[in-house]
């Protein structure tokens, strides 16, 4: 009834190409803007922030960024936890090499590393498909993480080869090191998701996102109708880690604080990030954001219900959550295999013709 | 001859030694995916589980003894009985063969048709449910697995070895279990090459692997199959399971060498059995080797990433792997 076209007319070619055509999905999107820039930073506590919001903000960000690569682009990669990891080490080595240069800046910089870094384990795509490639990134997966562990230039030559982030402040306010409060972290990862999903929507509707999709659909016929692969693989791949590598300086600097790069960075990371988008959907921002916020939830749901409800102990709830993962991997694998995104889809398609479906 | 040299040929000896434990995991992979063109992350989970439920059996533990308790409140843990070795390899087994058949049923049957990269996923989401599957059922510490195989240096190779160099030279150090795996991966080659040669079911396995369409045409029960190749990649994951569960003991990073598998299949190309052999050897003997001469030069542990590295820049040149059949791609 609220939800549909009609009336809601089109008057410049700008309206036409806009972002949400429908009204309701206009006001919708508002909505949530004001509600996360507006009302939770004034109620959220340390709690909801480090256990929910700020991990959901960071992995949504990392899931966006696979999902260009993998959904959007047909590569897919299980390096994105040695792609995060170069992200939090440039963002670490910029802040205590610039230490009056603003966070918000090391932070995108760090993205633009990882970016570099991306292309140039990218560049065997140009050769390697499918399975073969999905293989070859593990390569920049644990090399990455082996190099960050035995090169001491990179945590700066520290006695326990941990990396910890200095204290640093955005408008006078502390955002990493021990004093940070739960609202601040909480809106730094906001301000970069907002920035990094609007980007990426508006990437992927562009002709730089249609030719990500070109190759994925077929990528010999892309070449054909005149789609640079070359092009269109790394800028998949810069795009991809500039996000990823953004995601792991927050990961880093902003939520962790302190890190050790074979359990922060490690190929469950890879994993982890790749069933958010498996999950949420493939080529859909959108699904990337739902994806998150399930592998996210999940395990705190289970470990209230397991640990706090039932009683038992944390081992057992952890052997437990990986069963009910692998399972719901596999459901949904069966029953949507595009994910949460094609159910979204789905229901916008019911509530369009509701309450009158014939 | 020099010492330095002797030591380099003991490092590709126990190089090859180590590969030949890569080939077996890797051998499993490669019959899933000729058969069915699923790419089977859950390989190496599938040697973990294999293991564990041996360890299981043969000690008398009670099956998901930690949720029984949890749950009922009750303390049981053993039955108080020890199954000999034999039985309970049997007896894991015809788990395995079960888990081929629930594997079947379940998952892959609803999933036909499907892209390759689905089907990959979905195994990886078999691998996450498997593991915690094996840690429910068994328990996650680190177990002990001891079913009779030799264990310890070779004297015999050591003592007859040790001629070759000057005094500081004592001769090749060799695991007996590493010959064990040698010979049983060996046998276990022979064995399944006879198989899909000479016997049946070994032809019609071929034939679907050929072309799923006309070996279905032909009368050929692809669902048959299909439980035929997880249960013969089960037995190849519990042997597996075996070889490096005696190695290194039965635990979690057992489903990380699958990991180290995948470069293996990639140098000899997913579609191989000797390729799967060949890999194996090449990355075990390479990566030992880089660790001799460069390692120390770079801060050691290079055996981390150095096989996908190599598999890596290998591919580059040949994307299809040592073996593979040749990739045309039409539109």
């Amino acid at each position: 009834m609220f939800y549909r076209e009609a009336g809601d007319f089109k008057t410049s070619y700008v309206d036409d190409s806009q972002t949400f055509p429908i009204a309701f999905d206009r006001y919708r999107y508002y909505f949530v803007l004001v509600v996360a820039f507006g009302i939770i930073p004034f109620i959220i506590n340390d709690y909801w922030a480090n256990a929910v919001m700020v991990p959901f903000l960071i992995y949504a960000i990392a899931a966006i960024g696979l999902n260009i690569l993998t959904g959007y682009c047909g590569q897919v990669s299980l390096g994105t936890g040695g792609f995060m990891a170069v992200g939090g080490y440039a963002c670490y080595k910029l802040m205590t090499a610039f230490p009056d240069v603003s966070i918000m800046i090391h932070l995108l910089l760090a993205g633009f590393i990882t970016a570099g870094v991306g292309v140039l384990f990218g560049l065997p795509s140009l050769r390697i498909k499918g399975f073969y490639l999905a293989v070859a990134t593990l390569a920049a997966q644990f090399f990455l993480v082996w190099m960050f562990n035995k090169v001491p230039w990179f945590y700066n030559y520290s006695a326990s080869g941990q990396i910890s982030a200095p204290e640093r402040f955005v408008f006078g306010v502390p955002v990493t090191g021990p004093n940070v409060e739960a609202w601040a972290k909480y809106m730094v990862c906001l301000v970069f998701v907002t920035g990094c999903a609007w980007l990426a929507r508006n990437l992927t509707r562009g002709t730089i996102g249609r030719s990500w999709m070109a190759i994925r659909d077929m990528d010999i016929a892309a070449e054909i109708i005149g789609v640079n692969p070359l092009k269109a693989k790394l800028t998949a791949f810069a795009v991809s880690s500039f996000f990823i590598g953004i995601a792991g300086a927050l990961l880093f600097a902003v939520y962790l604080g302190a890190v050790e790069v074979g359990e922060a960075y490690g190929i469950n990371k890879s994993f982890l990030v790749l069933f958010m988008i498996i999950i949420g959907g493939l080529g859909s921002i959108f699904g990337a954001f739902a994806g998150a916020a399930f592998m996210v939830l999940l395990p705190v749901l289970l470990k209230n219900v397991l640990v706090g409800g039932l009683g038992w102990d944390t081992a057992l709830a952890t052997h437990f959550e990986f069963v009910i993962v692998g399972a719901l991997i596999i459901i949904f694998l069966i029953a949507e295999p595009h994910g949460l995104a094609q159910l979204w889809k789905l229901a916008k398609e019911k509530l369009r013709l509701w309450p009158f479906p014939h | 001859m020099p010492d330095q040299f002797l030591f380099g040929v003991e490092v590709v000896l126990n190089g090859l030694m180590a590969g030949v434990l890569y080939a077996l995991v890797a051998l499993g992979f490669v019959l899933i995916f000729k058969a069915s063109g699923i790419f089977n992350y859950a390989q190496g989970v599938m040697a973990l589980f294999a293991a564990l439920t041996l360890v299981g059996i043969m000690e008398g533990q009670v099956p998901f003894a930690h949720l029984i308790n949890a749950i009922f409140g009750t303390e049981v843990h053993y039955f108080g009985w020890n199954v000999p070795a034999l039985a309970a390899i049997l007896l894991t087994m015809v788990l395995m063969i079960f888990f081929a058949w629930a594997v079947n049923h379940f998952v892959m049957r609803h999933l036909v048709n499907q892209e390759p990269i689905i089907l990959f996923m979905a195994t990886i989401g078999l691998a996450y449910f498997l593991e915690g599957v094996g840690d429910l059922m068994w328990g996650s510490e680190i177990k002990k697995l001891d079913v009779g195989l030799p264990q310890g240096a070779s004297i015999w190779v050591e003592e007859n070895t040790a001629f070759l160099g000057t005094d500081n030279f004592f001769g090749f150090f060799i695991d007996k279990l590493d010959m064990v795996a040698a010979l049983v991966a060996a046998v276990l080659v022979i064995a399944l090459v006879a198989f899909a040669q000479y016997t049946k079911q070994g032809r019609a396995m071929r034939a679907v692997a050929d072309d799923h369409q006309a070996a279905l045409s032909v009368g050929i029960s692809l669902n048959f199959i299909w439980v035929l190749v997880w249960s013969l990649a089960g037995f190849v994951a519990l042997v597996a399971g075996i070889m490096w569960g005696a190695k290194s003991g039965v635990q979690f990073s057992l489903s990380l060498i699958a990991l180290k598998a995948l470069p293996v299949l990639m140098l000899g190309g997913f579609t191989s059995i000797p390729g799967a052999i060949v890999g194996g050897l090449i990355i075990g003997v390479g990566e030992k080797l880089f660790e001799f001469t460069i390692g120390p030069m770079i801060g050691g542990a290079t055996e981390n990433w150095f096989a996908y590295v190599l598999a890596l820049l290998f591919l580059v040149f040949r994307p299809q792997g040592l073996f593979g059949e040749k990739i045309i791609e039409r539109v």
